[in-house]
């Protein structure tokens, strides 16, 4: 009984993450500017893994391996986010798709 | 059977990324593509790993994570500013 | 279509370097995979990068038309592929391959090692000596990097200004966290390489990796002081000592070279320390040159 919550659980779970992935794959190609572009592998790259990597640790007990599967997981929460906040960083400090007029109408205003 | 399907979406995504860095017009969408390429392949290999039964491919996606963390600030480090060590003399200029 | 920024050309043979590993890793070479992973996709473009500091971001025009290597190219190509029509299926139990040395080493590798992991030890006992050739190789490209560039050492330089990307404090704080964990993985890679897959050649570059994200974020100032090139190459001269050393040892003891049967009494515990030794020399040699050629391409100053 306890065993069918856990694999009904990790399915779900593994659905749900193969469909955020998916929905990665689409959003790159489709999305018309690289920041939006962005939000979706910012998106992808920390709650499908989550998602993902939770539902294998409940198909694999209470070992070793679910613990390097913990591990992989706060290393991709930890390393993720830096590497996208790094890049929208550079891009945006490199000018690359900054639009220069509205700039300036919004330091006048302020 | 999941685990399988939980793969083809992985390797879907990860076509879509390829194109994406081989299109992209800008240097910046490449890094993105090569980005999420490296955490869509660190969860393919767990998710193999388990497909196949043998978890050893856990100890390549700890690597890979980490590797491509350094990676991505070394090459947004370069573009930066050039180097990838700034000494102070050359940043005054 | 054809690019010519090398930049983009640098990302792509990331992903490529990534796709052989991932290639690897559903042949079910796990080894090697760990080794392509680290190697090709991590510490080449960080090297590959440095070069490109010291050189332009633009290759060069052709000189010629593009014809004739693509056809030599196809040519090649095609030949290849013919003969590959004739090898044996994948993992066909009757190939060649599998009958006169593989067996050998499948059946007798955990008596005779005690070693679960079987490519650690064909690479550090059954086949010691291109180990040994392959360490030697690897010192020799970091001396030849370190005589062909001359560095002009830049003045004591300081932390940069809170403009300059490595000193904002998201990444700062993110990288003072990931650089002992990446050391500390790469120790275990180092020691557990005769349990899964590992040994030397990964650690050593988890190593050096862990290393170059200090430089490039908090600073190069205490890596030169820890590090200086003295030390890198007295680093790398001990790794390859190391490992030749063993030999020697195992000469003076009785046996032949790098025989590691004689070393203790049990012939298993020689193994087991033969190979401990050996790894940790092609570890260190490995740590020393890569950071020695990453701090060396660094350091030269680009000419004006």
């Amino acid at each position: 009984m306890w065993d069918l919550i856990l694999l009904y659980t990790s399915n779900v779970s593994l659905i749900l993450g193969s469909f955020l992935s998916l929905s990665l794959g689409l959003g790159l190609i489709r999305f018309p500017d690289f920041y939006s572009r962005m939000h979706a592998a910012g998106v992808a790259d920390t709650l499908c893994a989550g998602l993902i990597v939770f539902g294998l640790s409940l198909q694999s007990g209470f070992n070793l391996v679910t613990l390097k599967l913990y591990l992989i997981l706060l290393f991709i929460w930890f390393t993720s986010p830096t590497s996208s906040f790094t890049l929208a960083n550079t891009a945006y400090r490199a000018g690359h798709g900054v639009d220069k007029t509205s700039e300036e109408e919004s330091s006048s205003k302020s | 059977m999941i685990l399988a399907i939980t793969t083809i979406a992985l390797l879907v995504a990860m076509a879509l990324t390829l194109v994406r860095a081989i299109l992209g017009p800008s240097i910046f969408d490449r890094i993105l593509a090569v980005n999420s390429f490296g955490t869509k392949i660190v969860l393919f290999l767990g998710v193999y790993g388990f497909l196949t039964g043998r978890p050893e491919f856990l100890d390549i996606a700890l690597l890979y994570t980490l590797i491509s963390f350094i990676s991505t600030l070394a090459v947004l480090r370069f573009f930066d500013s050039g180097v990838l060590i700034t000494n102070k003399d050359e940043q005054s200029s | 279509m054809m690019m010519r920024d090398l930049f983009a050309i640098v990302m792509l043979f990331g992903i490529y370097s990534l796709l052989s590993a991932a290639i690897f890793v559903t042949l079910d070479a796990v080894d090697v995979a760990f080794t392509e992973a680290a190697v090709g996709a991590g510490i080449s473009t960080i090297l590959v990068l440095s070069t490109l500091a010291l050189t332009s971001s633009e290759e060069k025009p052709p000189q010629h038309k593009f014809f004739l290597p693509l056809l030599v190219v196809l040519i090649t190509g095609t030949a290849l592929v013919f003969g590959t029509l004739d090898m044996p299926d994948f993992a066909d139990p009757n190939a060649p391959v599998h009958q006169h040395v593989a067996p050998r080493y499948i059946h007798d590798s955990f008596q005779e090692t005690g070693l679960p992991n079987i490519v650690t030890s064909v690479l550090a006992s059954y086949r010691g000596y291109d180990t040994m050739g392959e360490v030697v190789v690897i010192f020799t490209a970091g001396i030849a990097v370190s005589l062909l560039l001359t560095s002009v050492r830049h003045k004591r330089n300081e932390p940069g200004n809170l403009k300059d990307l490595g000193h904002h404090p998201i990444i700062l704080y993110v990288s003072q966290l990931m650089i002992p964990l990446i050391l500390l993985f790469a120790l275990y890679v180092q020691f557990h390489g005769d349990f899964g897959p590992g040994g030397g050649f990964q650690a050593g570059v988890i190593f050096a990796a862990g290393f170059i994200l200090y430089a490039m974020i908090i600073g190069i100032d205490k890596i030169r002081e820890t590090f200086s090139s003295a030390c890198l190459r007295w680093l790398a001269v001990t790794g390859v000592v190391l490992y030749i050393s063993v030999g020697i040892v195992t000469l003076l003891l009785g046996g032949e070279f790098l025989n590691y049967n004689v070393i203790a009494e049990d012939p298993v515990e020689g193994q087991h320390w033969g190979i401990f030794l050996v790894e940790l020399g092609v570890g260190i040699t490995v740590t020393a040159t890569m950071l020695g050629l990453f701090l060396t391409f660094s350091e030269v100053k680009r000419s004006q």
